[in-house]
């Protein structure tokens, strides 16, 4: 990473926050690791994808700018991607939770 | 209005985007989209052609009910590459990338398209992704079919899956890129008073089109990447005895590839839509409806995938759901064919070639969206599932529709994109050779798959009584041939020997039309100011003492 250009954008330096979003990705990663080994029953899979959601919104959010995007057509753009993750998900589980063998 | 054909007959070389400079790289390293257009459009009949030589050796294995042209292994190498070269190297980027890279920046009034070296970076992917195809067909092939179900791609198939895989992993990437070109070229690049109720409506297709390439295509990214995985390294996504399901492939499938059908068919429509009010001489019905049909198609496109999965195992629960959606989907189709025909009632319609194809889009597309609500009931579904009545609904769209539409516009932008007028004569005869061909080839296959002829079989020595029904296609697949290369010939004739096309020979309505033909490398000589609705095709006809009455 070049910091000599960083100046060069008008926000204030973000190095320090993406250094420590980055740190957070990693203890949260390795959070998910040791989780792993605990009994939790169905729980295991809750929390698992629970650090997921947070790791995604974090990388999201700072690393994709959406954190102070002024813009609402890149809001839009976010939501819509939610939306459309939602209807992959949401009706492909409307196949799995009623099959009657499952 | 400006008088655009008193222009003098100018000695020397007018400068266009085809003569500013000249030289292989000025051609492989130009950031110009009308440049990029045309490497798409050889890029892409180079694979339609080999494409449609594996259709042509599976109709003629077809031919005979004995499996006796080729082996068992190369027939399913046969279809597998035929769908994966048609569907990936030449159904999805045909219209967007040739038609729509040439016309949406100058529909809208723009320079070129808002990332110009990203859209370079798509044909140099879209290659890329071709030429590992290619190498992957020459060096053994792909036996999957083109749908690459698990568990055979993952765990039994020793034919060449994976280099496929990247093969259409890269040319997705292709797709991305244009359609992110386009969705901000058309937020941001419009010309002055270009609202967006101003907007021609292959603009509007093209945006839903990329609406789904953006949001659909990393979905069969993936897939892609998890089967390869699966196929490696054994990771239990798919296979239940490690916990997956093989049914989430074809959920994860599926939601990309249901649709891609309509990154093939939006596209189309828009075509159409451009071409029959030029030849109505009529305003379009109905603008804010064809416009917005295209989003809720885009929308409701990704709501429908698991039609293709009713006697898959799926609950009948979904099933239920899912037919349902289905047939909602039919209804923003519906409200375009019904505008489509009520734009040319009481129009002065014109039979040129381009007209032509538009008629056969509307009917071929009828045909096949009608037998896809056949499909999308239940019932019936279950009764032709994986017969060749799904053969014939798909190529009724995708043949019928998606590429009447592209050779229409084809023939329709011909004149601006090269300089030159194609020779209407042969143009109309081919066009009506291409739909004979293409009704005599597939109509049949509606009946020998209601017959209960499965699709992809080799042999149906078991039941001879289908052979007739398969000569008629095999025959209608030679005329439809004929019909396709016809277009290349008189096309490349007319590049040399064409009459010089005027800027706007088809008196038509749109700002491509308003520069000259060829354009020159920046679109328009001063940027446009729009003030006037689309498709203004009575104001057009108007005789011109109307016009000038308030200047005198």
């Amino acid at each position: 990473m070049a910091d000599h250009s960083v100046s060069a954008h008008s926000k204030s330096s973000p190095l320090k926050l993406y250094f420590g979003v980055w740190a957070t990705l990693l203890l949260l990663t390795y959070v998910t690791y040791r989780v792993a080994f605990l009994e939790l029953g169905p729980f295991n899979s809750v929390v698992a994808l629970v650090i997921a959601a947070i790791k995604a919104t974090l990388v999201a959010l700072f690393f994709m700018h959406v954190w102070r995007a002024g813009e609402k057509f890149i809001k839009a753009v976010i939501l819509t991607s939610l939306f459309f993750l939602l209807l992959l998900l949401g009706l492909t589980m409307a196949d799995y939770m009623t099959r009657p063998w499952s | 209005m400006s008088a655009t054909n008193v222009v003098p007959q100018q000695q020397f070389e007018r400068e266009t985007y085809l003569n500013k400079v000249y030289g292989m790289w000025s051609w492989l390293l130009t950031t110009d989209h009308k440049r990029i257009a045309l490497l798409y459009l050889i890029s892409i009949t180079f694979f339609f052609f080999i494409g449609g030589f594996f259709a042509l050796l599976i109709r003629l294995e077809l031919l005979t009910p004995a499996g006796d042209l080729v082996q068992a292994d190369t027939y399913n190498k046969l279809f597998t590459q035929h769908g994966m070269v048609m569907v990936f190297f030449f159904l999805i980027p045909s219209i967007p990338a040739v038609l729509g890279n040439f016309l949406v920046p100058m529909m809208i009034g723009a320079k070129d398209l808002a990332f110009p070296r990203i859209n370079l970076l798509s044909w140099y992917l879209y290659i890329i992704g071709g030429v590992i195809m290619l190498h992957c067909m020459m060096t053994g092939g792909v036996d999957t079919g083109w749908t690459f179900y698990v568990p055979f791609s993952t765990n039994y198939t020793n034919t060449k899956f994976v280099e496929a895989g990247i093969a259409i992993f890269i040319a997705g990437f292709s797709s991305i890129l244009t359609g992110l070109n386009f969705v901000v070229t058309i937020h941001r690049m419009r010309a002055p008073g270009m609202t967006w109720s101003r907007l021609p409506l292959f603009i509007w297709a093209h945006y839903a089109t990329s609406i789904i390439q953006l949001l659909g295509t990393p979905v069969i990214a993936i897939t892609i990447v998890l089967v390869a995985c699966e196929r490696a390294l054994h990771l239990g996504i798919f296979d239940p005895r490690l916990g997956g399901d093989p049914l989430l492939f074809q959920h994860l499938f599926w939601f990309y590839s249901h649709p891609a059908v309509y990154i093939m068919i939006l596209p189309s429509m828009g075509v159409v839509t451009e071409i029959i009010p030029c030849f109505s001489r009529k305003r379009i019905f109905g603008y804010s409806f064809v416009a917005f049909s295209s989003i809720a198609i885009a929308v409701f496109g990704f709501l429908v995938w698991a039609h293709h999965m009713f006697v898959a195992g799926m609950s009948v629960y979904a099933g239920l759901v899912f037919s349902f959606l289905s047939y909602a989907v039919a209804v923003p189709s519906a409200i375009k064919v019904f505008n489509w025909t009520a734009t040319l009632y009481k129009g002065s319609i014109h039979y040129d070639a381009p007209m032509l194809y538009a008629f056969g889009f509307l009917g071929l597309f009828t045909i096949g969206g009608l037998t896809g609500l056949f499909l999308a009931a239940l019932g019936i579904n279950v009764h032709v599932t994986d017969t060749y009545f799904v053969v014939a609904h798909f190529h009724y769209i995708m043949v019928g529709g998606a590429v009447m539409g592209y050779l229409g516009g084809i023939h329709f932008w011909w004149p601006k994109i090269s300089g030159k007028l194609y020779p209407e004569g042969w143009a109309r005869l081919a066009a009506l050779i291409v739909f004979l061909g293409f009704n005599l080839t597939f109509f049949p296959q509606f009946v020998l798959g209601y017959m209960g002829m499965p699709r992809r079989y080799w042999d149906y020595s078991h039941m001879p009584e289908f052979q007739v029904l398969n000569v008629l296609s095999t025959a209608g697949a030679t005329v439809l041939g004929v019909g396709y290369l016809l277009p290349m010939i008189y096309l490349l004739w007319s590049m040399r020997y064409g009459k010089p096309a005027s800027d706007n020979p088809w008196n038509a309505a749109g700002l491509e039309w308003k520069t000259s033909s060829p354009p020159p490398t920046d679109n328009f000589k001063e940027e446009p100011v729009v003030t006037w609705e689309a498709y203004n095709y009575e104001e057009l006809d108007a005789p011109p003492q109307a016009l000038e009455v308030p200047v005198g």
